[in-house]
């Protein structure tokens, strides 16, 4: 088990320096500088360039910003004067947390319900219309959703903000539109393994001895069919990345994805590059603890190595 | 027992069996692999709609833009805004197809208008209709590009990967590991801001790391292929590489690959539209599904019509691609039917 974890932990930090790398030479290759403003004089370019370290070579620029980035320094932003990316992204990375965190929970509450009750009336009006609803979800795109509801619940009704983030109702709309993903995910994963759960000996066995259909399902249907979401974690987090972009531009969210399509706007490099960073070294760290959570769970896939 | 072992068998004692006519035939005309498939999709009624609806989608998209004189780029103010009006179907206020907007002024009648413009125009006076459908083409267009280049990358690698195993295997495979990694977001991203958005730089962008599932996909498949008997005894007989290659391998990979290129297609679309969103999109007046959802939210508080035609042409696309992959993947591979 130690060498599995190992080896995981080697790769993730190959993918990490190879994305690192790549990163700072795509941005080298970008054009278009922060300071092209015409009425910056010659010299003033030339202060601004040494302040931010850019009229070192390349190769000089790289070294240093490896180094700093195992120190956890991702350098300075352009746009904000002055101010260390790390801070931006402490800053902003509160409301983003919130908004996935809420959206993650209420979309697997729901997903569960859903994909349990379709599995236990398989075949029925309930468990066609369950479906109908995950494909529906799966589909649509969560922007079109947030547009509907934006216009529906809070334009023409009025019941609730459309934008801005002062408070848990603020919160609610973009929540059920992130989510929306998560719930047709989770209902049409939890459906498949449950029907497969439910046709196992051990169910016909509880049901011989008599357990009653809700503690047959509670004890020994939903704990058995629940493991195996573990594997889906790993997409589920890059699509509540994608959607905190997207969602969060719509409602005016405060948040760290908001913050980066502003940086891309505004060729703000520094914090372009400090935000892709911190969003792989996310994704890197979630799959390696769904690969070790499975691993343990799991013992024929740690034997295997986890290659086959 | 005893007494039957003492009888002596004779041939008196067997009587011939009358030979049934037609016992041994095959009654059914014999049917081959794609023809049963076919026959297995078509009875999935939701895998059916979804085939009819995308055909639908494809014709408008196709001839949509010649319905009427106007130009995907055509610009005039003194239409500006205007909502949707459809005859026959104006009749019917509830549907909002009559020419009045929210405020329920008849802006058709107020600016002497007497042309039926279906989807409305937008804030610069550009017919939608046409522009919606020009933009469904795009995206497509650039959804079957970017399926197709990560299928011909990711079945060669994995193919290669997978037929000559050993060291070039493994190699090959390390390099995999560390893509997956990557958040293919990411670097689409980065790329676009390099490249600068473009029907080709956004499809390159999509493809760099989009191959890799295909890849990992046909070498799985192959690699459990290999072991088989029939390609043992092909190998016996004397069949060079491209031969097990092009006659045993890919034929019988072939169900794995459709059902993949089938979910590729969706999420290409998707990623395009999301780009769009995020500022990375196709530049003005090209238009894609993605950047008309991405104007339409402008204007979303006064002329909802802008992002509600764009947004159910996309919602549709994206359903019928699942509903196709799911019908695919049953009708391809009974055993993983749930």
């Amino acid at each position: 088990m130690g060498r599995y974890i190992f080896g995981r932990i080697g790769y993730m930090l190959i993918t990490f320096f190879v994305i690192a790398t790549f990163t700072f030479f795509l941005m080298q290759t970008l054009p278009g500088s922060p300071f092209n403003d015409e009425r910056l004089s010659e010299t003033q370019k030339e202060r601004l360039y040494e302040r931010y370290g850019l009229d070192e070579p390349v190769p000089i620029q790289y070294v240093k910003y490896m180094t700093n980035i195992f120190k956890g320094d991702f350098g300075v932003s352009f746009q904000y004067d002055g101010r260390a990316v790390s801070d931006i992204i402490g800053e902003r990375i509160g409301a983003s947390v919130v908004l996935g965190a809420q959206s993650l929970i209420f979309g697997c509450i729901i997903g569960l319900i859903l994909g349990i009750i379709a599995a236990i009336k398989h075949n029925t009006a309930i468990d066609y219309v369950a479906m109908v609803i995950a494909v529906i979800g799966l589909s649509v795109p969560n922007f079109v959703f947030a547009g509907l509801l934006q216009y529906w619940v809070g334009v023409k009704l009025q019941w609730l903000p459309v934008a801005f983030w002062e408070g848990f109702e603020y919160s609610i709309l973009p929540t059920i539109s992130l989510s929306v993903f998560v719930i047709a995910t989770i209902a049409r994963f939890i459906r498949t393994e449950m029907l497969e759960v439910l046709g196992q000996d051990y169910i016909v066995t509880a049901k011989a001895k008599g357990l009653n259909q809700f503690a047959i399902v509670m004890k020994h249907g939903i704990r058995n069919a629940a493991i195996p979401i573990i594997t889906i974690l790993g997409p589920m987090t890059v699509s509540l990345l994608t959607g905190t972009l997207v969602i969060e531009q719509i409602f005016s969210v405060p948040g760290l994805g908001e913050q980066f399509v502003k940086s891309i706007m505004t060729n703000d490099f520094p914090v372009i590059m400090g935000v892709t960073l911190f969003y792989s070294i996310l994704f890197i760290g979630v799959v390696l603890i769904v690969d070790i959570l499975y691993g343990v769970i799991d013992p024929r896939i740690r034997l295997s190595g986890g290659t086959k | 027992m005893m007494i039957i072992n003492n009888k002596e068998i004779t041939d008196d004692l067997f009587q011939p069996a009358e030979l049934e006519k037609g016992s041994e035939d095959i009654s059914r005309p014999t049917i081959t692999y794609w023809q049963e498939v076919w026959k297995r999709f078509r009875k999935n009624k939701a895998a059916f709609t979804g085939l009819i609806l995308i055909s639908i989608i494809l014709v408008l998209a196709i001839f949509g833009p010649y319905a009427n004189e106007h130009g995907y780029d055509e610009q005039n103010l003194a239409r500006a805004n205007l909502p949707p009006k459809i005859p026959v179907l104006e009749q019917f206020s509830w549907l909002g197809l009559d020419g009045t907007d929210i405020q329920g002024v008849d802006r058709y009648k107020e600016n002497g208008i007497t042309e039926y413009f279906w989807f409305g125009t937008d804030n610069l006076g550009r017919d939608l209709w046409t522009r919606v459908w020009e933009g469904t083409r795009i995206s497509l267009y650039i959804a079957f590009l970017a399926a197709i280049i990560d299928l011909i990358i990711g079945v060669a690698y994995g193919g290669i990967s997978a037929y000559y195993g050993g060291k070039v295997d493994n190699i090959m495979q390390r390099i995999v590991e560390i893509l997956v990694g990557i958040p293919n977001l990411i670097v689409i991203i980065l790329l676009i801001l390099v490249l600068q958005p473009g029907i080709v730089s956004i499809t390159l962008a999509m493809v760099i790391t989009g191959w890799v599932g295909m890849a990992r996909i046909v070498r799985g498949q192959i690699l459990k292929l290999k072991e088989q008997e029939f390609v043992l005894a092909s190998k016996t007989l004397g069949s060079k590489d491209r031969r097990l290659i092009w006659k045993h391998l890919i034929p019988n990979t072939m169900g794995p690959i459709i059902i993949t290129t089938m979910f590729t297609i969706p999420t290409a679309i998707f990623t395009e539209a999301f780009l769009s969103f995020i500022g990375l999109g196709l530049q003005p007046p090209t238009a894609s599904l993605g950047t008309l959802i991405n104007d339409g939210y402008k204007l979303l508080r006064i002329y909802p019509h802008m992002l509600v035609f764009p947004s159910i042409i996309i919602s549709l696309i994206m359903i019928s691609f699942n509903l196709i992959g799911d019908g695919l993947r049953d009708a391809l591979d009974p055993k993983m039917r749930k």
